[in-house]
Parts: structure tokens; sequence; C-alpha cells
């Protein structure tokens, strides 16, 4: 436990913005004084699940209309603009006409498994929240194994998917679901490895320890591991269905995927959730590997939670980028880039981070000496293994360059197009191939 | 490659695990006719063994609107409006094939500046549709829609240049037998010179963000292959033909319009996939802009339209005119019994005869593999069921 009095510039006060959690404090000491334990922690667990859901529900509504007012500027249009200042009240009037409208459910369905998935699949939504500090203290739940908690929560909304797939009956949702569950335990491995080199290396599996290590140390994480930092957002963009990795949900393939057959706001608690999985996972990209809450002292003088907060909007921005830039990957090429690049990439990792770590504590190196020299060490090596990536595990067809050539006088069948293709000349544009 | 033994095999294969008692059996999928990636109202029907596709049967028909039939109680001239809606993403192309075939049956000379004005629609369209073709390439290859909405901002500028042209920008019936139906707008030749101006930059923006995007490549490459022997056997044309290699562009083959006038080239591509048939498709639009450059610099005064009457009476007889659409080689074959309207009125349509292949390149691949290559040929469905 931190003490109280190490946080230095916090007044304590309840009315005190930097720490949100004062008001909190102050309840559970009231409490305290006469009542029950169990009841201090009731209460504050009831206040910090409110919490969390009185930020996440309107921060979703944000959300979805930063999101597509973002992809709209990618994409050389204004994006919405008609319901209210700037468009700003289009997603009240999307979920208005969401709650609206009809909900069907196909005949065959397996009715009572088709209808929980919409609310189940908030519980992993919601309860990932606890673990992330907005500040020294500020998060619902600091426990001593956080990391372990996050990677397990997030691990049951697979399971949700595959329930929404099987029940609804139908052959696209069906797919979307095998793929997403095929595609979600192949990447909770080199996500896992990636915040295992962390926990290796600061010797804490709580979320907090782990912002207070890299506080300690001067350092963010994706400075010291940076391929981890990689592959941990690749690998959290998979389970997040989003571009490349969409593919449970491709919609020029499989329409709408797991989801196909849900309408009006069951469609909508599904929409909402991605999006807030994709906050709060942007969150802990943040928090992880960019130092959450904690920015070279400057957290002394801003509050904590706005830092976060930036910095979260920051990688969220870039999730967006990649979903407004990129073509999406297919199924078994996903597959073999996890096994084959990111698994022994995030392992080599892993074993890079003991050593260190070792050498650290049994040499007594000192640490503002050893971690910079680390860090040049470690990106060297993250540079090697994704040239060395490109060089060897790039899949055949691709070393061969695909060229255009300019047929000329030559026009007409087979004979024409041998002469084309066996011109010694440059051909007119050639891309690709090593 | 994928030849129809393979398909034999591995459908007896399946069979066989049926009866075997392996306890597996392939999935029918139906894509479509109401799918985001069949651009249109076309059913594809594939079997799947997990993501592979074991055998793709195609059903047509959805679209049909019997425009051969209703054709037969048309004028010749009541006739064009029909070629606007037969590709509506090529009307101008469709609207000059159909011109070129009765102008044969006809017998009518074209005037020169009707010609060049001819040929700069034709190339516009060409453009508008490669525009639109690569745009729902990427789509259905997984990209966000942004790539589309870049390649519709020059969709937008020639659909605007044929609005101020002719007043309207899909359906345009535009081409008149005998030449085209209004002279160029004053502000048309400004708008086309910024318009060649500016597309330059453009391309080489799309080619820095498609070209070296190394997921269009794995996506891409490779997939949808067809060799250029099966390719003539099954009459493709356009850039699915070139794509393999094949230079065969009736522009070159056997002009029209003045065609054999213009320096410009043909693209072809070497292993007949997706990718190459996507980068001739971008070729191609940087020949049509070399072509309308030579277009406006040479376009000669005089008559737009030739003097035919309304309610033309050909002899009797038969007509087959062909062009190269942005789609292939598009053809109208009218047979007259002497009469105002034709007797027979029959189209070939590039997206028809390209599809055929279709099964051809996705067997053997993989769901996704398959919406990529039907996304690659670039079909319309107005066009496939008439």
């Amino acid at each position: 436990m931190t003490d109280l009095a190490q946080l230095g510039n916090v007044l304590g006060a309840w009315y005190d913005f930097r720490d949100l959690n004062n008001l909190q404090r102050l309840i559970t000491e009231w409490i305290a004084e006469w009542g029950p334990d169990w009841l201090a922690s009731i209460v504050t667990g009831v206040l910090g699940a409110l919490g969390i859901l009185a930020v996440v529900g309107p921060t979703l509504l944000i959300l979805i209309w930063v999101e597509r007012k973002v992809i709209s500027r990618f994409q050389q249009r204004y994006g919405p603009n008609r319901v209210g200042p700037k468009g700003l009240l289009q997603p009240v009037a999307d979920a208005v006409k969401l709650i609206l409208k009809e909900q069907l459910a196909p005949r065959a369905a397996d009715k009572l498994i088709f209808f929980l998935p919409p609310v189940l699949i908030f519980v992993p939504g919601i309860l990932i929240w606890g673990v992330l500090p907005f500040g020294p203290r500020m998060s619902v739940a600091d426990l001593n194994v956080g990391v372990l908690f996050l990677l397990a929560v997030s691990g049951t909304a697979v399971l949700v998917i595959f329930m929404a797939g099987w029940s609804s009956n139908n052959k696209y949702a069906l797919f979307g679901a095998m793929r997403a569950v095929a595609m979600s335990i192949s990447y909770e491995v080199p996500m896992v490895l990636a915040l295992l080199t962390l926990v290796v290396f600061s010797g804490t599996m709580s979320v907090n320890g782990i912002v207070e290590w890299q506080q300690q140390e001067d350092v963010i994480f994706i400075l010291l591991f940076p391929l981890s930092a990689i592959a941990f957002f690749f690998a959290a963009s998979a389970e997040l269905n989003r571009t490349p990795a969409d593919i449970s949900e491709a919609e020029s393939e499989i329409v709408a995927g797991y989801h196909t057959e849900y309408s009006g706001m069951r469609f909508g608690l599904f929409y909402a959730v991605e999006l807030g999985n994709t906050l709060v996972v942007s969150g802990f990209i943040a928090t992880f590997f960019l130092g959450g809450w904690w920015l070279w002292g400057l957290d002394q003088w801003v509050p904590s939670w706005i830092i976060l907060l930036v910095k979260t909007g920051a990688v969220y921005f870039l999730l967006i980028w990649t979903r407004g830039t990129l073509p999406r990957l297919r199924i078994d090429q996903l597959m073999s880039f996890c096994w084959k690049a990111l698994v022994p990439a995030t392992l080599l990792f892993v074993v890079v981070a003991f050593v260190e770590r070792t050498l650290l504590i049994s040499e007594g190196w000192d640490t503002t000496v050893a971690l910079p020299i680390m860090a040049v060490f470690n990106i060297a090596l993250t540079l090697g293994a994704i040239m060395l990536f490109a060089r060897v595990a790039r899949p055949a067809p691709l070393r061969r360059p695909a060229r255009i050539r300019m047929a000329g006088s030559d026009i007409g069948g087979l004979r024409a197009a041998r002469e084309v293709a066996s011109r010694r000349e440059e051909p007119q544009f050639q891309v690709g191939g090593d | 490659m994928t030849t129809a033994d393979d398909t034999q095999l591995a459908m007896q294969g399946t069979i066989e695990a049926l009866t075997t008692g392996d306890g597996s059996e392939p999935v029918v999928v139906n894509l479509g006719p109401q799918h985001p990636s069949t651009h249109g109202v076309f059913r594809l029907k594939v079997t799947l063994d997990g993501e592979i596709v074991q055998d793709a049967e195609m059903r047509i028909g959805y679209l049909h609107r019997s425009m051969e039939k209703l054709a037969e109680e048309r004028t010749y001239t009541q006739n064009i409006p029909f070629t606007d809606r037969i590709d509506y993403l090529a009307a101008m192309s469709n609207n000059l094939a159909y011109c070129l075939a009765a102008e044969e049956l006809l017998g009518i000379e074209v005037p020169p500046r009707a010609q060049a004005i001819r040929v700069m629609f034709a190339e516009l369209q060409r453009v508008a549709s490669h525009a639109m073709a690569n745009g729902t390439f990427i789509n259905d290859c997984g990209a966000w829609h942004t790539p589309l909405f870049y390649m519709f901002r020059d969709r937008e500028r020639v659909l605007d240049m044929f609005e101020m042209t002719c007043g309207a920008r899909l359906t345009t019936n535009y081409m008149r037998i005998g030449g085209v139906a209004f002279d160029l707008p004053d502000e048309l030749l400004p708008t086309l010179e910024s318009f060649l101006a500016d597309m330059p930059d453009r391309i080489a923006d799309y080619e820095a963000l498609l070209m070296e995007n190394e997921i269009l490549h794995a996506r891409a490459r490779g997939v949808g292959v067809i060799s250029p022997e099966m390719a003539i056997n099954s009459s493709l044309s356009g850039p699915v033909l070139r794509a393999t290699g094949v230079p065969w562009d009736l522009r070159k083959a056997n002009p029209y319009c003045g065609y054999e006038n213009y320096e410009f080239d043909v693209p072809v591509g070497e292993q007949g996939d997706c990718f190459d048939r996507f980068l001739v498709r971008m070729a191609e639009v940087k020949e049509s802009l070399k072509i309308l450059r030579q277009v406006v610099d040479t376009l000669p005064d005089g008559p737009w339209l030739a003097d035919v009457p309304l309610h033309a009476r050909p002899e009797p007889g038969e007509a087959y005119a062909r062009v190269e659409s942005p789609r292939g080689e598009l053809g109208f074959y009218l047979v007259s019994d002497g009469g105002p309207a034709p007797y027979r009125f029959h189209c070939r349509p590039p997206s028809l005869i390209n599809l055929t292949a279709l099964k051809e390149m996705s067997v053997g691949g993989t769901l996704a593999d398959a919406i990529v290559t039907l996304g690659s040929i670039d079909i319309v469905v107005g066009e496939i069921d008439r």
C-alpha cells in the first residue's frame, strides 16, 4: 500500500478534483467509524461500479461521435453534422432509433442463448475498467494480480461472442463466431507474453504497480520493450475485431459476423461494448507502455486522470487510423502471423526481460545507467527481429514482384503475350518483391 | 491453379468423408442476392469446407429486365436509353457501342468532331468506372471505405462533367446515331483541363497508399489466378484478360471512332491474379488520361451530329459493333428486317462472360479469396442480367 503522506501535493479534501477517490474515501472512513467493515466494502464497491458506469456511458456516446467524425475526415467527408451542434447529438439520436426498433429474433434461434449475449457482453466490458488506474490510488480495485484479472476477464468475452454466433442459427454468424474464437484464443498468447515481459521486469502483477515502477525508474516501457508494445497493440486490435483483423465481423465477407441477426438495441449494445473495449484497451496500452497517469512530473500539476485520458486518446487515434487505412488480412494469414511471428518474438522478449532483470538484481547494477543501455539493446533487437521477419518470414508469392508491361505494337493472343513477356526492357512499373 | 479435375477430386473426397462416417459435411453458404460484396443482386452459392471453397455456383437473373426483348418494340433511337441501364457504371461506353452498331446497319458517316467527343467521353467513363472498380476492390479486401471515398472524388468530377454536358450523371443517354446529342458546353474544356492537371497527383497518391501496401499484397497476390490459355478459352476480355498477360485491346486491335489517331499503350500484367487486375486498371487510367490530353489538343470543329432521320428504317441485314468498355469487349448485335425497330437486339456483356471464370478462379481458395476475386472481376449486375 502506498503511504498517503507520500502522495505529496494531493490536498486530500473531497473537492480536490485531482484525485477523484477523495470523496469515496471520505464516505468509507465515515462508515468505518460506526459501521462494520463489510458495509464499507460493499458501499465502496457499489460506488466504484456506479462511477465506472457514469464515466463509461457518456464516454461511449461521445466516442461514437469521435470515431465517426475522425474516420470521416480520413475519408474526405464531414461525418455526422445534422443533429445538434457539429452533429454531437447524433449518437443520442441513433440510440433512440435503435431502442425504438423492433427486436427481431430468428425463428430457429436458440432463444435463451440468443437473448443473453447482448447483456452478458457488458460484464467483461465493465469489469475490465475496474483495474485501470486513473491516478496513484484511483482504480476501483487495485488488485495485486491486476494483470491476471485483466487477461482473465477479457478472455471471457469470446464465450459470449460464441454464444451469439451459435444461437443465431445463421451461417454468417457461425462463421464469425468460429473465426472470433480461433483468433481470440491465438492472440491471447502474444498478449499474455507481452504483459509477462512487463511483469517479469517490474516484478509486480498490479497494474498500478507497473505504472509506479515506470514512475520510479523514470522510464516508460515502450522504450524498454518496444516489440512487446507493438505485439500487444496488434494483438489487442485483433481481440477488438478492428481492421486489419476484423475477420470475425468482416463486412465484405460475412456481412456482420456473429451479430448478423441482432437488430435494434441488441446490436447497439454489441456496438457500444466494442467501442468501450477499444477505449479501455487504449487505456491499458497507455498504462502499460506509456506510463499511464505518470508523465515525468507533470502529474504533480495536472490531474493524473487527465494525463491518462490524453495518452488513451492518442492510442485510440492510432487505432482509428489503422482502421481507416488498412485492408483486412485473411484468417490463415492472421493465424500464421500470430503463431509464427508474434509468439516467438514476444517469447524472445520474455527471456530478454528475465535475463536483464536477473542482471539488475544479482549484479546490483545502477538502474540509471543500466536501463538506457538495455533500452538501446532492446530497440536494436526489435528492429532486427522486424527486419528478419520482413526478409525471411514473408509468404512466398510476395517475393516475386508484380510487373506491368506495356504491350506496344504487340496486340493479339498468346503469341503476342509471349512476346511481351519475353522483352528485356524494364516493365512500366514493378511493385513488391525483394 | 486448380483445375476442374482437382475440384472433382475434392468433391469426391467430401463425398467419401460423408459416407465413411468422418462426420464432417461441407457447408453451403449463399452469398447474396443481398450481400455487401456482390455489387448488386447477384447470388453466389459456395460450398465450403471450413474456410476453403470447394464449389462455387453462380445464380444470376435477379436483375433481369428483359431489355433485349423490349428493344424489339422500340425504334433505333428510342433504344439508346436502354443501353444506359445495361451497364449503369459505364453508360457512355454502352451508348457508344450501340450507336456504332446502328450506324453500321444504317451506313452512316459520323462527323469528326462527334468522333472526338465520343472518344473523350468513353475515356472519361473509363476513368470513372475504373475508380469505382478499384475502390470497391479494395473495399472487398477489407479496407474500411477509405480508398473508395478517395476514388469517388475523381469519379465525382467526371460525373460532374457528364452532368454539365448532357444533364445526367449516370444514365447519360448522350450518344446519338450519327454523333452525339449536344455539342460540348463552354465550361467543359476548362473543367477537363483542371481535371487532367490534378489527376497525376491523385494517382501518385493512390499508388503511394495502395501499391506497396503489404496487406493488400498478401490479400491479392496469387489469389484468383487464371492462366492466359484458360482466359482465352473462356473468352475473357478487358482488364481481367490483360492481367494474364494477353495484350488484347479492341481500341488497338479493331480501332473505332478514330482511336488509331491517338497514342496510347496497352498495359498487361504477368500473373493473372487479383493484384495484376488492380494494377492493370490503375495503369489504364493513366493511359486514358493520355488519350484525353490528345483529344483536347486536337479537337476538330464542325457538326457534332450527322443528319439521321428519327425513325430510320435500315435495309434488312445485320450488324455487330464492339468497343473496349471498361469491363472488356462490349458488343451489340442488331438485326433489321427493314422496319423501324430492330428485329433482334443482342448485347455481348463483358461482365457476364468474365464472370464465368469465377469458379475457375475461386475454387480451392478461401471464402475471403472468393470475395476478393469477385471484386477484382468488376461485375455490373445490370449488364449480367440485362
